[in-house]
């Protein structure tokens, strides 16, 4: 049977032995490495099935000698990197926002953060580079409707805008004027509009336009249009418009009202990164 | 290397060969199958899971219709990045009454787990219409037909029925009040009364900004629901898990 080793081109290769009518099988076993490999694998799986979770038992899996969970490592990592960033946290939380720019590391942690925060929770509406889209505002520029400065900016991050969800969301509720005016009124206060912000417009319907707006508008948007902050009225006057300043646009304005939503990121986001957030939209550009 | 030889003997003898397979391939079924029966115990003891209401359960098979699993996936895995970016891992309480569930680890789009709350329901109005227009480096296909697929509650009874049937706890009231839900949930002037008890947590408004219920209403439906129902206050992490 396995005899001493022989030359496997020239010699018979040896026999299981057997033999049925004549028929012999070849004796070929499995090669020395493969098996050795087959029982370390075993060997291997046995020590796996000690050290982690493995057997599934009626209320739970074996729990492994090394305590191993994913949710535990991932417990575990989450401490390690907050523990890593608490005193960066617990400076950026205390600290004056308009001040953070004047601790070059701490500005460093809230920029990165920031834009960290940014990209998964903001551009999504606003734009990955902050440019927003219509009817979701351009934090690039000088424009703001509820205020631009540090604190404005992390008061409407905190609270968010016409949400349901917080009582401190920032709310104004323009009326749509098509539900009770007439199309001449509506009109006549378009072609005002477009000419607070210098585009051509029609001459004649400005003295009815005068009116409708000094009757109506200017509570809010300010007998010289130039807004509110207080109210998120926009500024009329300059080129910046969040939903168009075609004739078009404004008149759907006027008629229909627009009611943009924001939602209220305290609950998602912790303090240290809304004040990264805002501290990073701060310095896109436009920061008051 | 004799033991290796005592091989011989199994090989040998059928009868000894067959009883051995057998027992083999018994411990790997019992191990594979016994399980089964005890999935139960995978699903955390948390407050807030309830079956989808009509008009969700129609969003959800809206999505399942449209593929928007091919690109999402609705589950956050337990890793640091995960949640930093969608929020809280998902639990298996969260998925247990999907049929079939969404999980998966393929993202083509952003994981949908968790978005319900996160946008308006004017941006998922516009990003359904045209997601370029919000995005403009996503590459998700337009579903501006949303808006105009009329839906109505034909078929909806039967569709609680069928949930029900494959193991989602549909109350009769439920069943009985689905086509009354199924307009209720997206009807601004509806009473809501019996809809949220039913179903609590539920959000109800005119989710599309059209008068008439369309597809785009329960889509917009499903998608704000999502992941918003357990209340975390009430999960305690088993660290053996």
């Amino acid at each position: 049977m396995m005899g001493e080793k022989q030359d496997p081109k020239t010699a018979e290769p040896e026999t299981t032995g057997h033999v049925w009518d004549g028929i012999r099988e070849y004796n070929n076993p499995m090669p020395r490495w493969w098996l050795w490999t087959l029982y370390a694998t075993i060997v291997w799986g046995i020590g796996y099935m000690i050290l982690y979770p493995a057997w599934p038992l009626v209320s739970q899996a074996t729990p492994g000698l090394l305590g191993y969970s994913s949710r535990g490592e991932l417990a575990h990592t989450l401490e390690e990197f907050n523990e890593r960033n608490a005193p960066l946290d617990a400076a950026l939380v205390t600290a004056e926002l308009a001040d953070v720019h004047a601790d070059a590391n701490l500005m460093e942690y809230a920029l990165r953060g920031g834009a960290a925060v940014y990209q998964a929770h903001c551009s999504q509406c606003h734009g990955s580079g902050g440019n927003g889209a219509v009817g979701y505002p351009n934090l690039l520029d000088d424009d703001w409707l509820w205020g631009g400065s540090l604190e404005d900016i992390r008061y409407t991050v905190v609270h968010g805008i016409r949400n349901d969800a917080d009582e401190g969301a920032r709310f104004s509720q323009m009326p749509a004027y098509g539900e009770f005016m007439e199309d001449e009124q509506i009109d006549g206060v378009v072609h005002y509009v477009l000419s607070l912000s210098g585009q051509d417009h029609d001459p004649y319907a400005l003295s009815l336009g005068a009116i409708v707006y000094a009757e109506n508008c200017v509570s809010c948007h300010g007998e010289d249009g130039r807004g509110n902050q207080a109210e998120g009225a926009p500024n009329l006057t300059d080129p910046i418009w969040l939903y168009g300043g075609s004739e078009d646009a404004i008149r759907e304005s006027v008629a229909y009202s627009r009611h943009g939503v924001m939602p209220n990121w305290n609950t998602r986001l912790t303090e240290a990164q809304i004040r990264q957030v805002a501290i990073y939209v701060h310095q896109l550009g436009g920061g008051e | 290397m004799s033991f290796l030889r005592r091989h011989r003997i199994l090989e040998r003898h059928a009868t000894l060969l067959l009883i051995t397979s057998f027992l083999v391939v018994s411990i790997g079924g019992l191990v594979e199958i016994v399980p089964l029966f005890y999935l139960e115990n995978t699903i955390e003891k948390v407050k807030g899971v309830r079956p989808y209401s009509p008009l969700e359960l129609t969003g959800r098979d809206i999505y399942i219709r449209e593929g928007c699993y091919v690109c999402h996936s609705q589950m956050i895995r337990p890793l640091r990045d995960e949640i930093e970016r969608y929020g809280h891992y998902s639990l298996a309480a969260e998925s247990m009454y999907d049929h079939p569930f969404q999980w998966g680890s393929k993202r083509t789009g952003p994981d949908l787990a968790r978005v319900g709350g996160r946008y308006s329901d004017e941006w998922h109005v516009l990003h359904f219409t045209d997601p370029q227009s919000v995005v403009p480096e996503s590459i998700m296909p337009k579903y501006s037909f949303l808006l105009d697929n009329r839906i109505d509650a034909r078929y909806i009874e039967d569709r609680l029925k069928a949930e029900r049937r494959v193991g989602v706890p549909y109350t009769e009231e439920m069943v009985a009040n689905a086509s009354a839900d199924f307009t209720a949930q997206a009807d601004p002037d509806a009473d809501w009364e019996g809809l949220l008890e039913r179903y609590p947590g539920a959000q109800t408004r005119n989710f599309d900004g059209q008068a008439r219920l369309t597809e785009m209403d329960a889509l917009i439906a499903y998608m704000q629901m999502l992941g918003t129902l357990v209340d975390f206050s009430t999960f305690n992490p088993d660290t053996n898990r």
